[in-house]
């Protein structure tokens, strides 16, 4: 017992810090992926209902190829593509190779994956909001974007936040994935922890422990912002 | 309820021209749905301060007409002219100006069968949307109308409600509140009525006449007849897309001429 917590101490010889540090990058990663998502969803959705055909087409082959190929092969190609397209850029403008910081190569991939689920929960929402609240702030005069504010967005907001959470935890354990390229996440801080030490399973329930605690706050979040945006409905089990 | 006192026909006193007497205007509306076409030519003039009721059977075009005045459905063809100004339409009939569109629209309070409020705003909130976000007035003066306009309607204690939590016939007191909060030039009622339990019905009629009574100019689609021979100055009877017989409301329902508003009048009441 004594040793375990040595090892899970803050300070060398323990690799705490170090399980702390990936704890950090992971949701750092997660959050700039999921905002991303949510960016890449929200116009995605948009112009799924109201875009053009050929809008449309483009945007059902990405979710379609997005939610088709495995996370873990996604997460490669993109990566890969993404960091060699920028290298032959930099080289096209007389550069060499550029470094890329980890971080923005995490939030990029993750968010391109997580932008095909938004868009997918976020076209099903709209669709849930009653046409007639739309048609009321269009008979009112109100401008397109006003509306999608002040009426579309909040009132999709209750449909949307069940899904969205599950999309938010998958982008924190999808940061697991992204071990492969070499970025020092939880999942490698580890992994790496373990390997040293030999201990693994201390090591990786600890890791365990920490990716609960994530889920469990999140829960308590997200309850909270689905109560808060659920207001105004009544409760499925009755008034009371 | 208070009633009267505010005319809107008082600032037109002046003016004798027809332009600034007359509310609205509607020539020669045409609507199809692909190829079934709903109204036939269809025209309607509302001066200030009078109230048109539209009457007609299920199918004869008569929400489809009301919903056009304030292009929620694209004509095909017509000409509407609110307060003496043209919509400009496309040759589609679609709204040629969108801000046009949009600020015609904040003069014409439209009133829906199925109510309509924002589920997500309480109906203080709901009643200060339009005025505070579209016609950006500021939010005190907004709020201290809105707590008139619902007092008014009979639901001064229920300002922090949310919609879903009130009765049908609450839902559209306020939703006629949330009207009147931009003080329109018309009101377009659809069927206000129609979703409503018999029983709640009146409290909403009552707050109609209360309008009609302080001149505010309204059309009005319904189904109550009783209703509409009391309150309009002009009836419509729809059939089939076109306008079968019109006329004061004691000619109308008193002494209809054609086969079918008779058979109509015979099925209804």
């Amino acid at each position: 017992m004594e040793q375990t917590l040595e090892l899970l101490s803050l300070s060398p010889p323990g690799w705490g810090a170090n399980l702390l540090r990936g704890l950090a990058a992971s949701i750092q990663i997660a959050l700039g992926a999921f905002g991303f998502g949510l960016i890449i969803g929200f116009f995605g959705a948009m112009g799924k209902l109201y875009g053009s055909p050929w809008v449309r087409d483009l945007l059902e082959v990405y979710t379609t190829v997005v939610r088709a190929v495995p996370e873990l092969v996604l997460i490669l190609i993109l990566y890969f593509v993404g960091t060699d397209i920028i290298n032959q850029i930099a080289a096209a403008m007389g550069r060499g190779p550029v470094e890329i910081s980890g971080i923005a190569a995490g939030i990029w991939v993750l968010g391109v994956v997580q932008g095909a689920y938004a868009t997918e929960i976020l076209r099903g929402a709209i669709k849930a909001v009653p046409p007639g609240q739309i048609e009321a702030a269009r008979a009112f005069g109100m401008p397109r974007g006003l509306l999608a504010r002040r009426v579309t967005i909040p009132a999709m907001t209750a449909f949307a936040i069940p899904g969205l959470a599950n999309l938010w935890l998958i982008a924190t354990k999808d940061t697991a994935l992204l071990a492969v390229v070499g970025f020092s996440e939880l999942t490698l801080e580890t992994r790496q922890a373990a390997q040293s030490t030999r201990a693994y399973f201390t090591f990786f329930l600890a890791a365990g422990f920490l990716y609960l605690m994530v889920t469990l706050l999140s829960g308590v979040l997200f309850g909270r912002i689905e109560k808060w945006a659920r207001r105004g409905q009544p409760s499925h089990r009755g008034t009371s | 309820m208070s009633s009267a006192q505010t005319a809107p026909q008082a600032d037109a006193a002046d003016g004798t021209d027809s332009a600034s007497q007359e509310a609205i205007r509607v020539e020669d509306l045409h609507k199809s749905f692909g190829d079934l076409e709903v109204l036939k030519g269809v025209s309607l003039t509302a001066a200030r301060g009078d109230v048109v009721a539209i009457i007609g059977g299920s199918g004869s075009g008569k929400s489809t007409m009301l919903r056009c005045i304030n292009f929620l459905e694209t004509p095909s063809s017509g000409r509407i002219i609110v307060g003496g100004e043209e919509i400009a339409m496309k040759p589609d009939g679609s709204p040629a100006k969108p801000k046009q569109i949009e600020r015609i629209r904040t003069r014409l309070g439209m009133v829906f069968q199925a109510f309509n409020l924002w589920t997500h705003r309480t109906l203080l909130e709901n009643v200060i949307e339009v005025p505070v976000h579209v016609l950006g007035i500021p939010k005190r003066e907004a709020t201290a109308r809105a707590v008139e306009l619902l007092e008014r309607v009979g639901l001064g204690e229920k300002h922090d409600s949310y919609p879903a939590f009130l009765s049908g016939g609450q839902q559209q007191r306020a939703a006629i509140a949330r009207a009147l909060a931009v003080d329109p030039a018309v009101m377009l009622f659809d069927e206000p009525t129609s979703a409503l339990d018999p029983e709640l019905v009146g409290e909403v009629l009552t707050v109609i006449r209360d309008l009609a009574a302080e001149g505010r100019t309204m059309i009005l689609v319904t189904h109550e007849m009783k209703f509409a021979r009391e309150v309009a100055s002009h009836v419509i009877y729809l059939s089939e897309g076109r306008i079968e017989e019109e006329g004061p409301p004691e000619e109308v329902f008193g002494n209809p001429q054609s086969e079918r508003l008779q058979q109509f009048l015979r099925t209804v009441s």
